[in-house]
């Protein structure tokens, strides 16, 4: 591909992907026909392949290509759900592969011509696609055997991966592959409605569950290559450092290091240690000497930012949303509330930390990974070798979590593996490894933000005004992502478009460009808009004296869905009831990835401090494909929102970030969970986002309960940084 | 050479002494259920038996356990209680991302093979060691007291 060619693809990936979080735009196309799945090199000698996403063996096995990384949220399970109901496949039949790098026949619908994985859309934009996939590979089995056995197609019928005929005969799909392998692929096949689901909305057992429990699955952690090589690297102190020079003398005396090379990359610059092993290529790391240039780089300490930030909240920003007029409104109201809410840098600390596997080769590249952005992987990398996008292949791994982490616009620990394997001049395969502090501190945070809020409401205590101003940084600006105009979607969703009927409501927003690299992180805006927009609702019901969920009641007429799971986790958390003196209950709402989810916080005072017992939780995700993954995905999330709001922090001391493992940035551990219990609205709607919509309602439910005990809100996080601990 | 004790084979390595045997297990052994999280015994993700007792592997040099019995989650599934703990993650779909659930199974192993009814505390003592980003917790815990309940019936 010419640089013009390629700049086309770039081009229309700007034009089309995804413009905000939550804002997904619907589907770009469909294949109008199969596609045969060959390809993209999915087929085998023998097998049926009717698609790009069923491939089926002679001995029955049926291997489903999911376009989506297996990252936790349990995408191969539910993935193969749809597929194997649509076959009528025994679910002991189904297996799961990562499919290909190629954007043409696994681009993910909500971001354009573009495959990746995020917005808690695996499920959404696969829906119709794979249910559309499963009928036609079924339809194509049901001709072969009606042709072999000379009855009519609509007398047979599936069930648990047998076809039957009242005549008395049977098959397995393995029996009908040379022959369904021989038949034109149907363009009008029309898939199940779902009333005549059996398998969708039960809870099939996970695809990952026995690997992952006995030590088997492959992670990009155990991937390995004969002559493969690890690399250990040192990056800058501080962001936007560069390397000024360096003294690998000591380095190269430790056994089993085989080269130093420098490496620069659009996300940062470095100085890697190849050697035979991780422990070699690490105590190699720990003995260069380093100078670096930190001319350029950033210096400030996020004590300073936090200042200018809540400096920033009291001057007008650009407007996200308008509607009636907020300054009238607050000089006719009865009364006039404010509160300010910070919120820090937050690491994503997946367990696995990032690392990938490049190979390259005289003029292809090949990546092992557990990749969950291959347009941009594949750009980034081709880029960087001078090669066309599609001769950088990419192999699919299990992601030891990810939580936005390894979907980057600048590809930076995938890049960085490639210009490593790059300077190194062979084509010797080459394993980047981060310990947990280059994880930590390599950038691309949760932002830190501050939120400044106003509300009037009337003598009645009906609220009339409400004015929310958020300052932080921009997650896509700058990258194919960025929108349209000032406002970047992801900094202000959840905000501007408060579900609560409001009159005048103003939204603005404050973009700041320090150099400290973000991203987005398990819920993106929700992470603190839901925590801004919930507390401050319950500080008004606090006091106006109204009950928190009839406050919100009142405000949701004109939002069913929200009405519907707000009322569900009232019921089933018993909000209504008398509860113990030592009972505190706190309650949160929020729209996020078209779903809505409801929790309730139930603390019990305790001589050691208020004890979070248990969280009760409503969500409305359309159909849920598999319910129990969805429960996973609540208790998921409440762990994960826990997480950041009890004890996550990244901080910068001028401009060092004084964070690097689980002692000094600390994460949720077992004797602080919660038991959770989740409730599904019961849906005819196709389905909605469920691996981040738990994330961002735990913190607000949980403050809203602790407010009760002193009266006093919650407005800076995280509680342990104001001396505030659960017992 | 050191040789090693592990899943009750001698295996032997040429692994620099002061290497963890997390390395060695994973880069020289070929054995990589154990998994690296953090490399200072914080997260609990490289849980490997040392003579039965739960041990964090990435901060013990190879050196320190050539006399001693090394079990991995490669073989835990070989013991009884071991066994059991698989079957009830299995059954209860603990794993998301499954990074940290080797190292979750032999902390759980340890525990049940010395406490066969454990109380929630004592799975919090017994657990609290071991870090899931996930947060598959709530599961863990039924988990347990599901291995628990087969062991003791």
């Amino acid at each position: 591909m010419s640089a013009v060619e390629q700049d086309a693809v770039i081009q229309a990936t700007r034009r089309d992907v995804l413009k905000g979080g939550a804002v997904l735009t619907v589907a770009m196309w469909l294949p109008t026909g199969a596609v045969r799945a060959n390809e993209a090199d999915v087929s085998k000698a023998g097998t049926f392949v009717p698609n790009a996403f069923v491939r089926i063996d002679q001995d029955s096995t049926v291997t489903v290509l999911s376009k989506h990384v297996e990252m936790g949220q349990g995408s191969y399970t539910g993935l193969a759900t749809i597929v194997a109901e649509e076959l009528d496949a025994d679910w002991n039949q189904i297996r799961v592969e990562g499919a290909p790098a190629d954007a043409k026949l696994y681009n993910n619908f909500a971001f354009g011509p573009f495959q990746g994985t995020g917005g808690s859309t695996a499920i959404a934009n696969s829906y119709d696609q794979l249910k559309q996939a499963g009928a036609t590979a079924r339809a194509m089995l049901v001709t072969a055997a009606a042709n072999r056995w000379g009855v009519p197609a609509n007398e047979i019928t599936i069930a648990s991966g047998v076809l039957q005929h009242k005549s008395g005969k049977s098959a397995r799909f393995g029996e009908l592959v040379a022959d369904a392998s021989k038949l034109p692929v149907p363009t009008d096949v029309k898939p199940k409605d779902p009333s005549a689901y059996n398998r969708i909305g039960k809870s099939a057992p996970r695809v990952d569950s026995r690997a992952k429990s006995t030590g088997k699955a492959i992670f990009t952690q155990d991937f390995k290559l004969p002559g493969m090589l690890t690399a250990v690297v040192a990056h800058p102190p501080r962001f936007g450092g560069k390397v000024k020079s360096f003294d690998a003398s000591k380095a190269k005396q430790i056994k089993g290091v085989k080269a130093v090379v420098a490496f620069e990359t659009p996300a940062r610059a470095g100085v890697a240690v190849v050697a035979t092993d991780f422990w070699s290529a690490k105590k190699g790391r720990d003995a260069l000497s380093i100078e670096w240039d930190e001319s350029n780089a950033f210096k400030q300490s996020s004590d300073e930012m936090l200042k200018e930030y809540r400096e920033l909240s009291r001057q007008p920003g650009d407007i996200a949303k308008q509607e009636g007029d907020v300054e009238q409104a607050f000089a006719s109201a009865a009364r006039t509330f404010e509160a300010t809410y910070e919120f820090p840098y937050l690491a994503h600390a997946a367990m696995e930390p990032m690392n990938c596997v490049v190979q390259i080769g005289q003029s292809s590249c090949e990546i092992w990974n557990g990749e969950q952005f291959q347009t941009a992987d594949q750009m980034a990398v081709a880029k960087l070798l001078g090669i066309p996008p599609k001769d950088v292949k990419i192999n699919q791994l299990y992601a030891g979590g990810s939580f936005g982490r390894r979907a980057n616009p600048l590809s930076d620990y995938v890049v960085e593996t490639a210009a490593i394997a790059k300077a190194m001049g062979t084509t010797d395969p080459v394993k980047l490894v981060w310990t947990r502090e280059d994880d930590m501190r390599a950038g691309f945070y949760r932002p830190m933000y501050v939120h400044w809020l106003k509300a009037g409401v009337d003598a009645q205590g009906k609220i009339i005004a409400w004015q929310h101003r958020i300052v932080g940084q921009s997650i896509t600006r700058g990258t194919l992502f960025a929108g349209q105009g000032k406002i970047d979607a992801t900094s202000v969703e959840g905000a501007q478009n408060l579900p609560y009927q409001i009159p005048n409501l103003q939204v603005e927003l404050h973009t700041t460009e320090p150099k400290v690299p973000v991203l987005w992180w398990r819920s993106v805006g929700s992470t603190h808009t839901a925590f801004a927009t919930e507390c401050f609702l319950d500080d008004i019901a606090r006091e106006t004296r109204q009950d928190p969920y009839q406050l919100r009641r009142g405000l949701l007429a004109k939002h069913p869905r929200h009405l519907a799971v707000l009322d569900l986790v009232a019921e089933k958390s018993g909000w209504k009831k008398k509860r113990a003196a030592d009972e505190i209950y706190g309650l949160a709402l929020h729209e996020s990835f078209n779903s809505v989810v409801g929790q309730v916080a139930k603390l019990k005072k305790t001589p050691n401090g208020p004890k979070l017992v248990s969280v009760v939780c409503a969500v409305d995700c359309g159909i849920a494909v598999n319910p129990n993954i969805v429960a996973m995905q609540m208790e998921s999330g409440i762990g994960y929102g826990l997480s950041a709001a009890l004890m996550g922090a990244v901080t910068l001391k001028e401009g060092r970030v004084e964070q690097g493992n689980f002692d000094d940035y600390p994460v949720l551990r077992i004797n602080e969970m919660p038991a959770v219990e989740t409730h599904i609205v019961p849906s005819k709607n196709k389905p909605t986002g469920v691996g981040e919509p738990g994330t961002p309602v735990i913190a607000p439910a949980l403050a809203n309960a602790l407010a009760q005990i002193d009266g006093k809100p919650v407005r800076v996080l995280p509680l342990s940084a104001q001396g505030v601990k659960l017992a | 050479m050191i040789t090693l004790d592990i899943n009750g084979q001698k295996l032997q390595t040429d692994a620099e002494p002061d290497t963890p045997l997390l390395w060695v297990l994973r880069d020289h052994l070929g054995m990589t259920g154990s998994k690296f999280g953090c490399g200072k015994a914080l997260c609990g993700a490289c849980t490997v038996h040392i003579d039965g007792n739960a041990t964090r592997s990435c901060v013990l040099p190879v050196a320190a356990v050539a006399s001693s019995k090394i079990t991995t989650i490669e073989a835990v599934g070989q013991s009884k209680v071991g066994k059991a703990v698989q079957d009830a993650w299995i059954a209860e779909d603990v794993p998301q991302c499954g990074y940290c659930q080797s190292g979750q199974i032999m902390s759980a192993t340890a525990l049940l093979a010395t406490n066969s009814k454990p109380t929630d505390a004592d799975i919090d003592a017994a657990m609290a060691g071991n870090v899931c980003r996930c947060a598959t917790y709530v599961r863990i815990r039924a988990a347990i007291k599901r291995a628990a309940g087969t062991l003791t019936t």
